[in-house]
This record gives structure tokens, sequence and C-alpha cells, in this order.
């Protein structure tokens, strides 16, 4: 491909055939079974329900007249294997092999609807067909996850005949460098891994930097326990991301990008590198994009199971192949990235905001979401509630709204008692803040942060001293035992919290974890440290009587900690 | 300039500059632990942390620059509490045997816990408890009292470009070690111990072989000599409050009398010898076509980094043993022979300012005159804590003369210990030799200094004889590149192991660092120019011993007893070659 005309004609003659996605019924086909492809629902075998579905169809000799695609994660994974069948946008769920024949021989063949496989929100008395028409989906927005109920993650076409690489052919043809940065800056994007850096801010200042080559990186290494934000995107729409890389290729004037992917996402990494693939072979990638003289590349950079590899000094020196470890700030990777020489990394999930941007406006992105923090998030919902999976929410949606509207509230009818956002960096948010909207500044303000999307939720059978004792596990493990902080200071809050949860505490623990933390929080290297003590402090802050109940009282509320009494 | 203000008083300095070094300016003395001038400026330990104005969290000032207009506060209570606690955290996880560690009272965490007035650890937890690794013959690893300040893992990385050590595994587990945590014996350390030179506690140390030499000398049927390496008379001063860079020769022999030592020799004395066999051999190198450029291999750590990572260049090597193995060799046979004393009742001590001498008195082919010729090495530091042993303050001792003839010696000998010393002394005497005519100038300066890589061309007679000088194995990669790469047309290259030579290495006092280096450079050359004699070949106890047992030089006795040869070695013990 040479031109921004033959991408037009690409999308339009694939658009054509895809209208049955769209609801337009299809002389030629009978139906498009969309099945979700991401791990989730491949682990829960959604492929051998695809096998029988294909017999199935065969044996009624109607296998061309039905297309099966899996897709990339549609978000409610506890439900999985879930499907969307098109023309109609019906909505299964919790599919088996068993139940192939009954879909194939009701819904394909009859077009009725297999009531016993729809979805039935919480409380109500009736399923609902539709995928549009269900709360779990109707109060999300998506731009991130624009694709995933749509396209064949596979298919390079597929993206492209839903304006895939639109973006990038009006960057390349329309728009100068200059033009792209002020763009993304005027959209307020910030950046999804979790600081909410403005992303258009770190575009200029790596354009404006000195050194050459520059690079572009993919922050790919999701690692936040229970969070699969950007696995959903790059399992389901590998593509948003070459793209919006490649408008910042050419907006700081790079020609060779990375992504970092974490070698626990091996279905991602495939999906990935196919798509790398295949748009060298559209000449999407590679010399002389659409005939304007730009060239960009990628390669995908494995990581090798540290978590700290999600900080970006640290994933910096694991691209270059050295033990990834933090180094300390300024030089900035704006101006000292890749190779020392000026780098921009974002998220996976920042990335694939970008061609939306360039495509739509900065305007139409900044009407989206609260005044500070534009667009939309995605979470992973975990913990007790009903709907857990990937959730896409404009940003000033309220964490009832998340918990109760689109999660489907807590099961078994507990009370709620707090939420964990942010994973090991971010803080426990008690019911009393439950109409706090989502944006960056809201959830500081609670000491907690958004991170990348990791929402877990808890009940009244949760131990919050417990939970902290969970999270600061988990850093000491990751802690790089570069800075004497994090390395020493986050194990001996664990050896605290241990002797606290074992009935073992004693008066003055509260104050030497806070203490601890707060120094911690002050004085450790990077990110990874300066959050770690944070589910402590969060914990201490609202549910300090949990703490001292554990200490002087040798008791656990919760029921969770198994407390030696004397 | 950036001008900035720190506790109150503003300083401008110039754009890079960090908060540390602007400090430094104005008289403040941040406190540090894991920052190492030139050496280590990676912001690991925190203890540096300060207050910056509108800075979310404190501020390493050893690695944060500065800024226009910046605000710094180095000592708000704020930051003498979080250095505090950061102490407590890093002793926490430390072994506490400050009594009976060997860097008791010369330990810079013992300081930092001293001046922070530390007397409380609150945190009992998990230690570090990873084995000693005491299988090289010079180096001891003690995981225990490390902090993971990483200076040994930047000295080795980037000044000597060894990457013996490294950080494994993580978090509270760290470690520094050798990759896969193998036995330093087993990998391509080359036993150089500037890892132990800038270690803050004692985590890496020299093996400590006093006890050894205070048992043979209480011994009656050992005679035990010892010889002096030239660097160690203007270090062993340090070892005992000296000011770097005094010079204690005489004094240094009268103390080692005192411990018992039935002769006390001097390497410079092989050090001569080496020029002349050396000297001889780049001659006949010259006149036959043999291997050029030759280099130089008095430096045992630089033998072993030769034979880990330029085998294919071992052929360039100078066949000479190291003065200290040539005079082990010569102690058994030449002086047993003169002295009539049955050399296997001689007991041959060896006071090096060198780790690596320890392994190299123990290699396999050190054993030409039929025993172990050189048995025990103490570095400067060894010798510093025999002299406190026995209450020996040896700077209020009188000077005292060496034992002929093996203590007798010239200045070109005693430039050993500097960089560059050993050409300079090997040219005073190949031009000398070659011409037949009297040096005009003795001092060959453009051969002196600290730089990494010294170039000249000397006129020797007809010949321009091209040579190089370099110090720390980094600079030394640079010229062996050039060499593999067939774009060096040097005659002669002399290569140090440790930066700036002898004066600076792996045994020696610690600290030892740049300022240091330099002052006991200037003291060898203070040294040298003090001696009537000053070219090697004028030795009258060389002459003799030519004349008396070798006969002449690369004679059938010298390559019996003063050449050697070198092994190609592997990386590691599964890559045997």
């Amino acid at each position: 491909m040479k031109s921004v005309d033959e991408l037009a004609k690409i999308r339009d003659s694939r658009r054509a055939a895809l209208k049955i996605r769209e609801g337009v019924p299809s002389a030629t086909e009978k139906a498009h079974i969309m099945m979700c492809g991401g791990a989730g629902c491949i682990s829960s075998k959604c492929t051998d329900v695809v096998d029988a579905m294909k017999e199935c169809l065969a044996k009624h000799g109607i296998a061309d007249q039905v297309k099966i695609i899996l897709t990339g994660c549609m978000g409610p994974c506890d439900m999985g294997p879930v499907a969307i069948i098109y023309p109609d946008a019906t909505f299964y769920r919790r599919l088996r092999v068993k139940d192939a024949e009954a879909i194939v021989e009701e819904h394909i063949l009859k077009g009725n609807p297999v009531q016993r496989l729809l979805y039935r929100s919480p409380g109500a008395k009736e399923p609902t067909r539709c995928v549009h028409d269900i709360d779990l989906f109707k109060k999300q927005k998506k731009i991130v996850l624009r694709n995933n109920f749509y396209i064949d993650p596979t298919s390079i076409e597929d993206y492209i005949a839903r304006d895939g690489y639109a973006a990038l052919a009006k960057a390349l043809t329309e728009m100068q460098p200059a033009e792209i940065i002020e763009e993304v800056k005027k959209s307020g994007l910030r950046g999804r891994g979790g600081a909410g850096f403005s992303t258009g801010m770190k575009w200029g200042f790596t354009a404006a930097a000195k050194g050459s080559p520059k690079y572009v990186v993919c922050n790919g290494d999701e690692g936040d326990p229970g969070a699969f934000m950007d696995r959903s995107v790059l399992e389901g729409d590998p593509h948003s991301i070459i793209e919006g890389m490649a408008i910042c290729g050419r907006a700081i004037g790079a020609e060779q990008g990375y992504v970092y992917v974490r070698a626990e996402y091996p279905l991602a990494i495939e999906r990935l590198s196919h798509a790398i693939e295949e748009a060298r072979k559209y000449g999407l990638l590679g010399k002389d994009i659409f005939g304007t003289g730009f060239n960009f590349d990628i390669e995908i950079r494995i990581g090798a199971g540290a978590f700290v590899c999600g900080e970006e000094t640290a994933l910096l020196h694991s691209i270059e192949g050295k033990r990834g470890e933090p180094r300390p700030r300024p030089p900035f990777p704006a101006n000292a990235g890749v190779w020392g020489k000026p780098t921009v990394l974002n998220n996976v999930e920042t990335w694939a905001n970008i061609p939306e941007i360039i495509l739509k406006g900065a305007d139409w992105f900044a009407s989206i979401g609260t005044e500070k923090s534009k667009g939309t998030k995605v979470f992973a919902l975990a913990g007790r509630i009903n709907n857990t999976g990937i959730v896409e929410v404009p940003m000033g949606t309220t964490l009832r709204e998340i918990v109760y509207e689109i999660g489907g509230g807590i099961p078994r009818k507990k009370n709620f008692k707090a939420v964990q956002t942010g994973g090991p960096s971010g803080g426990c948010i008690p019911a009393e803040y439950l109409d706090t909207p989502v944006d960056y500044d809201s959830l500081g303000a609670l000491g907690a942060i958004m991170g990348s999307g990791g929402m877990i939720v808890m009940d009244e059978d949760t131990c919050m001293v417990d939970i902290a004792k969970f999270f600061i596990d988990f850093c000491v493990d990751e802690s790089c035992g570069k800075c004497s902080p994090c390395r020493i200071g986050t194990k001996r809050m664990l050896e605290i919290l241990e002797r606290i949860t074992n009935g073992e505490g004693r008066e003055g623990d509260i104050e030497l974890l806070e203490e601890l933390a707060k120094t911690i929080k002050s004085t450790a290297l990077c990110g990874l440290g300066q959050t770690a003590p944070n589910p402590v402090l969060s914990t201490i802050r609202y549910f300090r009587h949990e703490y001292e109940e554990h200490i002087k009282e040798c008791k656990c509320r919760s029921g969770v900690c198994e407390l030696k009494k004397e | 300039m950036i001008t900035l203000t720190i506790d109150n008083q503003k300083v401008a300095v110039e754009e890079g500059t960090t908060i540390l070094e602007a400090a430094e300016k104005l008289g403040i003395k941040i406190p540090t632990l894991c920052y190492l001038k030139e050496i280590n400026v990676i912001g690991a330990c925190r203890i540096c942390v300060v207050e910056v104005q509108g800075a979310k969290a404190f501020v390493p000032a050893c690695v944060a620059p500065v800024a226009e207009g910046m605000v710094v506060r180095t000592n708000t209570p704020a930051v003498i509490k979080a250095r505090k606690l950061i102490l407590e955290l890093i002793l926490s996880d430390h072994p506490m045997e400050c009594l009976t560690c060997v860097r008791n009272q010369n330990c810079e965490l013992q300081k930092l816990a001293e001046a922070f007035g530390i007397t409380e650890v609150r945190f009992e937890g998990e230690k570090t408890s990873y084995p000693i690794d005491d299988s090289s013959p010079a180096i001891v690893r003690d995981p225990r009292k490390c902090v993971l300040c990483r200076r040994c893992v930047s000295v080795c990385t980037n000044i000597q470009t060894v990457n013996a050590i490294q950080a494994q595994e993580r978090g509270f587990n760290t470690l520094i070690a050798p990759a896969f945590n193998e036995k330093l014996a087993n990998v391509e350390c080359v036993q150089c111990g500037q890892c132990s030179l800038v270690c803050p506690t004692a985590a890496i140390h020299e093996v400590d072989d006093t006890q050894r030499v205070w048992e043979a000398l209480a011994d009656p049927n050992k005679h035990v000599i010892v010889q002096t390496a030239p660097a160690t008379r203007v270090q062993v001063g340090e070892t005992i409050g000296a000011e770097p860079g005094s010079i204690v020769t005489g004094q240094l022999v009268a103390g080692l009398r005192r411990l018992g030592f039935d002769k006390v020799f001097d390497t410079d004395f092989t050090a001569d010898l080496t020029i002349i066999e050396e000297g001889n051999e780049l001659l006949e190198r010259i006149k036959t076509g043999g291997t050029l450029p030759m280099i130089t291999s008095c430096s045992p750590g630089w033998i072993k980094f030769a034979e880990h990572f330029y085998p294919d260049l071992l052929p360039h090597l100078s066949t000479c043993k190291s003065p200290q193995q040539m005079f082990g060799a010569l102690a058994k046979t030449y002086y047993a022979q003169k002295a009539g004393i049955d050399p296997a009742n001689i007991f041959s001590v060896s006071i090096m300012p060198c780790t690596a001498k320890k392994y190299e008195c123990t290699r396999p082919e050190m054993k030409s005159s039929g025993y172990q010729d050189v048995d025990v090495v103490l570095t400067s530091r060894e010798l510093g804590r025999m002299f406190k042993q026995a209450g020996l303050d040896i700077t209020n001792l009188p000077e005292e003369e060496y034992d002929p003839p093996l203590g007798i010696s010239t200045g070109a000998g005693e430039i050993f210990g500097a960089s560059g010393g050993v050409m300079e002394a090997a040219l005073r005497t190949v031009y000398e030799v070659v011409t037949g005519k009297e040096l005009p100038n003795i001092n060959f300066t453009e051969c002196r200094g600290l730089t990494g890589v010294k170039e000249a061309t000397v006129q020797v007679g007809d010949l321009p004889v091209k040579i190089a000088i370099t110090n720390g194995l980094g600079n030394a990669r640079k010229v062996l590149d050039k060499i593999r790469a067939g774009e060096a047309d040097y005659h002669f290259i002399e290569i140090m192991c440790c930066p700036g030579g002898c004066i600076g290495g792996g045994g020696s006092p610690i600290p030892t660092n740049t300022e240091i280096r330099l002052k006991r450079i200037d003291a060898v050359y203070t040294e040298d120019e003090r001696m009537t004699l000053r070219k090697s070949h004028e030795n009258p106890a060389v002459q003799e011993l030519y004349k008396e047992f070798l006969e002449k030089p690369l004679g059938h006795k010298s390559h019996e007893l003063l050449h050697t040869h070198y092994t190609k070695r592997s990386n590691y013990p599964s890559e045997e070659c």
C-alpha cells in the first residue's frame, strides 16, 4: 500500500463485507459469531465451543454462511466463554460445547435466541438479549476497547474497516509534527500507566530534546495483581497500538519503536507479532509509509517476569538487555531513554487512545470525562463483585456506579467494605467515599491512586490488615533491591504486619508502620518503592480500628487471620 | 552558571553539577554511603537525601542535578530523621560484628552510625545469610556485611571491565556475586581487589594471611625472609595514620626487623633484574622479528585478565616473571646457596600493594626453585595490622637499610610502583645498552601520571621506539583492541592492572582515591630522585648475580628461574577450554 487512497479502498470494501456486524442483515451470510478469544475465555475452552459450532454448522450445510471469529476480550470474564452473534447483537454467556447445537439450530437456523444462555442482570427478572441493552455494557464507553466486539484481531483489514490507520494517514498527510503534539496536548490525555502525566507534554519534551535517533516505546509490562487491561488491548486490538506508536514516531521524529510485553502474555505477544507482520506487509510499517517518506518500524521485547520492569527506567534497562532496575530521574526518558536517546514511553492503553484522538479531534476527546481527567479509563474489576472482568468507563464515573451498576454489586448480599485501586501502589477506599468520581485527582486525594486500572472490591469478610500484608508481600517480592528503603523497609513492614496478623502485634507497631511508610514513600528511588507503602497507609487511615483490634484484642473481625491467643 | 541556595547560602555552580557537589563547594558535607566520586554515582543507599523546596519527596543529593533558583535544605529534622531510619534499616540487615570485623574503625557504615547517634535498632527481622565465599586465594566475599552500594560492581564493570560480579536475585535477597552465584575462584575475576578497596564495609576484603606469617616468624627452624614491593614504602605509613604519600622506606625496614624477619630484602632488586631480562627480551624480539608489540608482565591481575579475555594476545606478553616471583625463585636458589641455608627451611614472605599477588604465588608454575617460590603474600593493609598487633608505630622508628644482596636496588626499581615506571626504567636501560651512551635526561616524564592511555615515541639510537602505557584494565582494553585490529604499531607496552599502577593496587591502604594516588606517585618519584643509582643495569648486586649465578640475560638459568608461560582461561566453570 503506497497511498491513502489505497487504504480507503480496502476500508470500503471490507466495511461492506462487515456490515452485518453493524446490525445490517446480509443476503449471503446468516450470522457472524464473535466468540470472545481473550485469555480468560480461551482458558475456559472457548475454542472447543467454536469447534463444536463449526461441526454443527457443517452438519447443517451452512458452514459458508456463518463466520466464527475469535475476538479480543469482551470484558465479562467470569461469564466466559461469551459470544456476540450478529446481526442482531445477541449476547451469550457461559457457553459450553454442549450448547453449540442449540445456538446453531435455534438461534442461527430458526432465529430464536437461546434463553438459558442469555445474561440476566442481578435483580432482573428477565434476561436481556441484545448486548447494547445490557446494563453492564450500557454504562460503559468504549474508546480504548472500541474494536473488541467487532473485529478479528488477526485481521488487519478488519481493523482498517473500523477506520484503522486512517489516523496515521491523517497524521502523515494532513498534519505537521507540531500539530500532532498540539492535538494530543489539547485532548488532555494523561498517561494511563498510573501516574497521569500529560501525554502531549511528554511528546513535546521528546520532540524538543537534543539527540538522535529518537525512540517510541510501549509499556506492556502490566503487572498489578488482578489487572489485565493492557492484555485485553494487546490481544483484542493490536493494530491500535501500532498505529498510535507510528503517529508518535511522526510527531517526535522517531523511526523505531519497541513494545515491551511481559512474557506471561503469550497470546498478546502472538497477536501483536502477527499484527506487526501484517502491518509491514501492507506497508503500514517499514519504509516510506503512504509514500510520504516516513519510515517507522516496531520490535517486540519480552520481559522476564519482574514487576519492576513496568517502571519506565527499569523497562528501558531491560530493553537494552541489562538488569531491570530503575535509575534516578532526571534525566527523564524524554531526554535519555533507550540507549540514552530521547524516548517517548507510554502505556498500552495510552497508545490505544491516540488514533481516536487524531481522527476525531482533541475537542471530541476532551468532551469526555472530567475537567482534569479526560476520556475513559479501563478497569479490571476483581474481588468480591458479581461481574468481574474488564470495563471501560468515562472519567468521572463514580465508584458506586462501577461497583453496583456495572459490576452488579457484591455477591451473596454481603456488605461492601472497600475498593482497592491502583494495585500494590494504590490504596483502599472505604464505603463512605463510594460516590467519589473516578479521576486522577479525586483518587489521589483519598490516598489511593488511579494506577493502571486494577480495581479490587472487598466485602465484610475481608481483613484490611491482611490485605495490607498481601500487597506489601507483593512489593517485597518484587522490589529490585537497589535502594535501601524499599529493599529493607518493605521487608520490615511485612514482618511487622505478619506479627500483627499472627496475634503478636505490639503497642507502637502501628506508629512504627507509619514511620516506615512515610520514610519509604519520601526516600525510595522509584515509583514502586515510593508507592509500596500506600496500601498500609490507606488501610491505617480508614481501618485503624482493625489494626487496633488485632493488636489489643487479638481479634480479626473478618475471621481471616489466625491469631495466637495467649 | 546556575545559582541556588543551600542551607540559606547562595552558590553558583556549572550546569550539571549535583547538589552534593554544590554543597561541598559551600563546605557542607552531605553524608553518603553508596556514592564514590567518579566511580559510583547511582543514588542507591538514599543516605544523602535532602529537602528541595517544591519537590514531592526527598531528593538524593549525589545524583540530583542543581537547577536555577533551587532551594535546598540539607539538615532539617525531617531529613535527619529519614537518614536515621534508613541507617537503622541498613543496620537491621547487618551482622553487627563490629568489634571482630576486619574493617573495625575503618568502616563507612560504622562511621555513619556513630555520626547519627544510632543507639538502637528497632527491627529484628530476617537478616541476609548467604555464606561467605572464601574460595579465592586473595579475596573474601561476605554477603552478610554487604550494604549493596554497588561500588564493587561499578569498579569491576566500568573501571576494570571484568564484570566478574553483578547483582543477583532481587529485593531483600539481592546479592552481589559472580553470575549464578558461582564462587569467585571459578570465574573470570582477576583478583585485582579493586572491589575490596572501594567496599565501605567488610563485605569484600583481602584474605588475611598474617597468622601464617606470625607462626613462621615464631618457628626457630625457619629462616624467614621478606621482600617489599616498590609501592609499599609509600603506603604502609598510611595504615598507622601517616599522611598519604609519606615515604617510610627506612622505617619499614626497621619495623620488619622488629617483627622478627631474618632478612629484609627488596622487590626493587628484582625489579632491576626484570629490566635487564625484559629489556633484552625486547631487543631480541626487535632484532629477530619476534612478536611485537611486547607487553609487560609484572602485574598478575593483568596477566589473568589477558588469559581470560585476550588469550589470542598471550604471545605478546613478555615471558618474564613478575619481580615478586623472580625474587621468590632466586631466594630459594641463589640466596640459599650463597647463605648456605637449606631452601626447604626458607620461608619467603612478600609485602605487596596487591591482592592478585596472593593468587600469583599459588600458580603451579611458580615453583621453579623446587619449592613454592613465595610462601605468603601480605598486602600493605595486613602488614599495617601486624605492626599494630606488635605495638610498632613505625613512623617513630629509626631508618634502617635493606639487607644485601637482595636488598640492593636503584631508582629504576623504585618507580615500578607507579604507572609508567616499568617503561621509564626500561627506557633508561635500553637506551644506554643500545647506544652505549649515557642518557642526557634520565626523567621520561611522558611516562608519568594518571592518564589512562599514554603514548610516546622515544628515539633510541637509530630506532624510534613507539611505546604505550595503560593503567586500569578498561584502559588496557583500548590498546589491546587496537592490537587485535592490527592498528597498533607500538614496540613496547606497559600494562598495569590497577588505576595509577601499584600505588593504587587492591591491597593498598583504605581509602585509596585519585588524590591519594597522586600523592603516592609524587612520593615514588621523590624516592627515585633520592637514590644514587637510578638505572637498573648499574645495580651492582644484579651485576654480581649474573657473574656468580645467572651468567647472562636470557641465559639458560634465567629461562629456568625467571621466565614463565601463560594459559588460556575460560570465564565460567562450564566453559572449560
